[in-house]
């Protein structure tokens, strides 16, 4: 905890943390005990199969990424015992607030360059970051596509109700680049907060159609159906990874990082809906 | 609050009230003052309700305010959110004083259950609230698919929704604030007032409203303010559209997102403006009671 | 004063049935408009219900309600010809004195301007035409008493209830609005029916006790009969006599529990006697010339103290109260256990039928 003290005290001189350094109180103190229980664990194992490799790797992920990695972090577990994978999912905007406030963490993966860049440019992240997939946008629709939505200009039909992503999130400006890049106006009904909750409008029938990822178009299931449209080119999303400058544990964090970006990693992320960087 | 007297003796304390000095100051640490295992906690609890107030105000972007407020959205969004606070308060109190009365002064099978009921979105996390509300009053919701067919009317995406999640949110305070005025106002008014000739509902409202208006009034102002300060049941119930449904803490939130800086400025504005009602409301009814 | 009951139905015929539980009321009330009656009876005895049932605030579970020939059992306190003085007044506290007043007439239908004319002319038969614009919580407990019953009888009711109208009061206030009280009523046309525990209250305001304990009728008459014959312990005690029940056989009335009492009166049958305890004269030997008929020998049970007077609690072969000056308290040296002679004359008791 020293340390973490130290960390927040240096970022708590960046002008305008006052609130970020809010969110990284939570955060701080709950995988402050994750790693304390994790430790003691890994002691006594540590002895067998892998001795480089041991204790808690902490990952803060994108929440597009929640599946894959949940599915990546048991994987991971069962090939080197004795190290634990904890996760952090939430929005990239909020991980990177949390890392530049000083939450320990070893592993950053984010929905953007963008968020990505927060993180780098405090001087966070160790090396250079790594594009691990792409995510681009579809249309979720109704099931069955009763309105017969096909692009993304049918989404400016009248009598349409369209939710987009607010601007300040990754899913919105990515939406925003793409109806640029395509001379479309679009109104939509409401900026959600986040593209679980767009998602959610289009699951309870109360918006039409949404902008959001395939990737979370794909975990909704038969709820909503997609469509793909060619303006989504566009906006693709790159989705970095990046080890932490003061992770805990960067041996173990740089395997996680790996695993990622193996073959057998790409394969659990593209059964989500991921596409090749 | 006062309660109406039973005895003389009320009317006595009430006529040494009125000479005594209405506002006067309170001089802790006097010889005849506050004692200390009461003092320290009190100041305790003072400091933790101000002290996120003051970081907020030491880590604001002073310099820089100026332009964070210039936007139009801003203005946007705080007048819409004085609006639909306002608009929540009065639709709450023209259904929440006569459920508090209700829960007050009869006796029905259940009332301790449907006592409950009412303080239950005071518990439920208010974006549960607002799926619930999508459920009920949505498009495609248990009423709403009803009110969409015969009505036309659609309330998700609409600064109505906004209201009524906020209504949702907020008439729980009122209801108990008004209910809790009602438990401890003397019901024998109300009786002579019946026999005098006043139907029960003329009582109520000549008698019994205006001997509960100063709970009334504290209900109302709970309720403004937790409506003013709504963001879970309102995002996701009406979503966030400049204008017509993104009020301050939606605002306020977006902007937390990528600039914490003009989070604060907002955050600023909507304290301040919500200080000046407040303060302006308690000095209002200090001096007219 | 008593009257009976008008065939043509004016006045008030009740008989008021209410059963709660473990306590029932069973009162029967009849008065002719210009009657002042007063309910009588110790705390929980059941008055207040029963003006509460008159009034239409407790139903009745059974009996009768009529007035001036109307059937009002079902009818809600609102429609009934019914004014309230309750105990604390309840008056408004929000609305002016002169409100108040207005307040009745309003709801029965009058204009503003006229519920406040005739609220201003109640007020000032009051003479309480200064305070038409205070607030109640500026009136002293006299002025609010006034207020109260110009309240009620602004609606110009043909039943007027007063509920302990004096109870509030301090004891010298009390006494000037127990006067002016009194003259109000002798004014009031139609019938009035007020409920207390004082017997002074009721005695100076009321044409018409009626004594109420454990929700019945225990005794009812004019408050001379009621003072001279009591027929209950309570109601002895009310009005300060000491009272007994015996057979009598001649001079002679036989106790039915303790010894014989020698009366004047001559009766057969089973009898009440009673005697002031200022009948009684007190010995520390037993009395040897005196020509009292009855003596008793007692001893004291407790002392108290009333201005120049002493009461004397007796017990032994009679129980009774005794009243002596301090001065003679001191000379026979009483203190509780005190072996004493009591002695009462025969013309000083008062035997009547049981």
């Amino acid at each position: 905890m020293t340390r973490s003290a130290r960390r927040t005290r240096r970022t708590l001189q960046v002008a305008g943390a006052g609130a970020a350094a809010l969110l990284a109180l939570s955060a701080c103190s709950s995988s402050g005990s994750d790693s304390g229980s994790a430790d003691s664990g890994s002691s006594a194992s540590s002895a067998s199969s892998s001795p480089e490799l041991s204790g808690t790797v902490t990952v803060f992920a994108a929440a597009s990424l929640k599946e894959s990695f949940t599915t990546l972090g048991k994987e991971f577990e069962k090939d080197h015992p004795g190290t634990e994978v904890t996760f952090n999912f939430g929005g990239s905007d909020t991980l990177a607030a949390s890392i530049t406030s000083g939450a320990p963490a070893d592993v950053f993966a984010a929905a953007s360059a963008k968020t990505m860049k927060i993180v780098t440019d405090a001087g966070d992240a160790s090396g250079t970051p790594a594009t691990f997939v792409r995510n681009q946008l579809e249309i979720a629709t109704l099931p069955g596509n009763p309105d017969k939505i096909a692009s993304l200009k049918d989404l400016t039909k009248s009598g349409l109700k369209v939710v987009l992503c607010d601007k300040t999130v990754p899913c919105g400006a990515a939406a925003q680049t793409a109806l640029e890049a395509s001379g479309l106006k679009l109104t939509p009904v409401s900026y959600e907060q986040d593209v679980k909750s767009a998602l959610t409008k289009v699951e309870l029938k109360e918006a039409d159609a949404a902008v959001v990822y395939r990737t979370d178009v794909q975990a909704a299931g038969d709820k909503v159906e997609g469509v793909d449209f060619p303006e989504s080119a566009e906006a693709v999303n790159d989705y970095p990874i990046a080890l932490l400058k003061d992770a805990p544990n960067a041996d173990a964090a740089q395997a996680f990082i790996t695993l990622v970006k193996s073959a057998e990693g790409q394969k659990v992320l593209a059964e989500a809906g991921f596409m090749k960087p | 609050m006062t309660t109406p007297g039973r005895t003389t003796a009320e009317h006595t304390a009430a006529d040494t009230l009125e000479g005594g000095p209405r506002r006067g100051r309170v001089r802790p640490g006097g010889r005849r003052g506050v004692p200390l295992p009461l003092l320290v906690p009190a100041l305790a609890g003072l400091a933790f309700l101000l002290l996120p107030l003051i970081a907020l105000l030491v880590r604001a972007p002073w310099r820089d305010l100026p332009e964070q407020l210039t936007g139009g959205e801003v203005w946007q969004a705080l007048r819409l959110s004085l609006l639909c606070a306002t608009a929540a308060t009065a639709l709450s109190l023209v259904v929440g004083v006569p459920l508090a009365w209700l829960l007050a002064r009869t006796e029905f099978p259940g009332r301790g259950l449907v006592r409950a009921l009412v303080t239950l979105p005071l518990v439920l996390p208010p974006v549960v609230g607002g799926v619930a509300l999508l459920l009920a009053l949505g498009r495609n919701g248990v009423v709403g698919q009803w009110l969409d067919s015969w009505f036309g009317i659609t309330l998700p995406f609409t600064t109505a929704g906004v209201v009524l999640a906020e209504t949702f949110v907020a008439m729980p305070f009122l209801v108990i604030s008004v209910e809790g005025t009602l438990r401890a106002a003397d019901p024998r008014y109300e009786e002579a007032a019946q026999t005098l000739g006043a139907s029960r509902f003329t009582a109520f409202r000549r008698v019994t409203l205006p001997l509960i208006a100063p709970g009334v009034a504290a209900g109302s102002v709970l309720a403004w303010a937790r409506a003013l300060g709504e963001f879970g049941a309102t995002i996701t119930f009406a979503g966030n559209f400049p204008g017509r449904t993104q009020t301050m803490p939606l605002a306020v939130y977006l902007a937390l997102q990528n600039d914490p800086a003009a989070a604060i400025a907002l955050s600023l504005v909507l304290l301040a403006v919500s200080i000046a009602v407040l303060a302006g409301l308690r000095d209002r009814w200090m001096t007219a009671s | 004063m008593t009257t009976d009951l008008d065939t043509s139905g004016e006045g008030l015929d009740a008989r008021l049935v209410v059963d709660r539980g473990t306590f029932r009321l069973d009162v029967t009330l009849t008065a002719a408009p210009g009657d002042v009656v007063a309910l009588l009876g110790p705390n929980g005895a059941g008055k207040t219900t029963a003006l509460r049932a008159l009034a239409g605030l407790v139903p009745l579970t059974g009996g009768r309600l009529r007035l001036d020939g109307a059937v009002l059992d079902r009818t809600p306190p609102e429609s009934r010809p019914v004014g309230v003085v309750f105990q604390d007044y309840l008056l408004f506290p929000h609305l002016t004195a002169l409100d108040n007043v207005a307040f009745g007439p309003r709801c029965r239908g009058a204009s503003k301007a006229e519920a406040r004319a005739q609220a201003a002319q109640w007020l000032d038969r009051m003479g309480l035409a200064d305070h038409a614009g205070a607030k109640p919580r500026r009136l002293s407990g006299g002025q609010a008493q006034r207020v109260a019953l110009a309240r009620a009888l602004a609606t110009r009711p043909r039943l007027l209830l007063l509920d302990e109208p004096l109870a509030a009061l301090d004891a010298r206030t009390r006494l000037e609005v127990r006067a002016q009280l009194r003259r109000h009523l002798d004014e009031f046309e139609a019938v009035a029916v007020l409920v207390t525990h004082d017997p002074l209250d009721a005695m100076v305001l009321a044409d018409r006790l009626v004594v109420v304990e454990h929700g019945q009728v225990v005794q009812e008459g004019t408050p001379a009969d009621i003072a001279r014959r009591p027929r209950t312990d309570y109601i002895a005690q009310l009005v300060g006599l000491n009272l007994y029940q015996g057979r009598s056989e001649g001079h002679t009335v036989r106790l039915d529990a303790g010894p014989a009492i020698t009366t004047t009166e001559v009766l057969t049958g089973p009898v009440f006697v009673a005697f002031p305890p200022s009948a009684v004269t007190l010995h520390r030997e037993r009395p040897t010339g005196s020509s009292a008929r009855n003596l008793w020998r007692c001893e004291v049970a407790g002392l108290e103290t009333h201005g120049d007077q002493v009461r004397a609690a007796l017990t032994g072969e009679l129980p009774l109260a005794a009243d002596l000056t301090t001065v003679a308290a001191a000379e026979l040296d009483l203190h509780p256990g005190a072996p004493v002679w009591a002695t009462v004359k025969a013309a000083q008791t008062h035997a009547y039928p049981a």
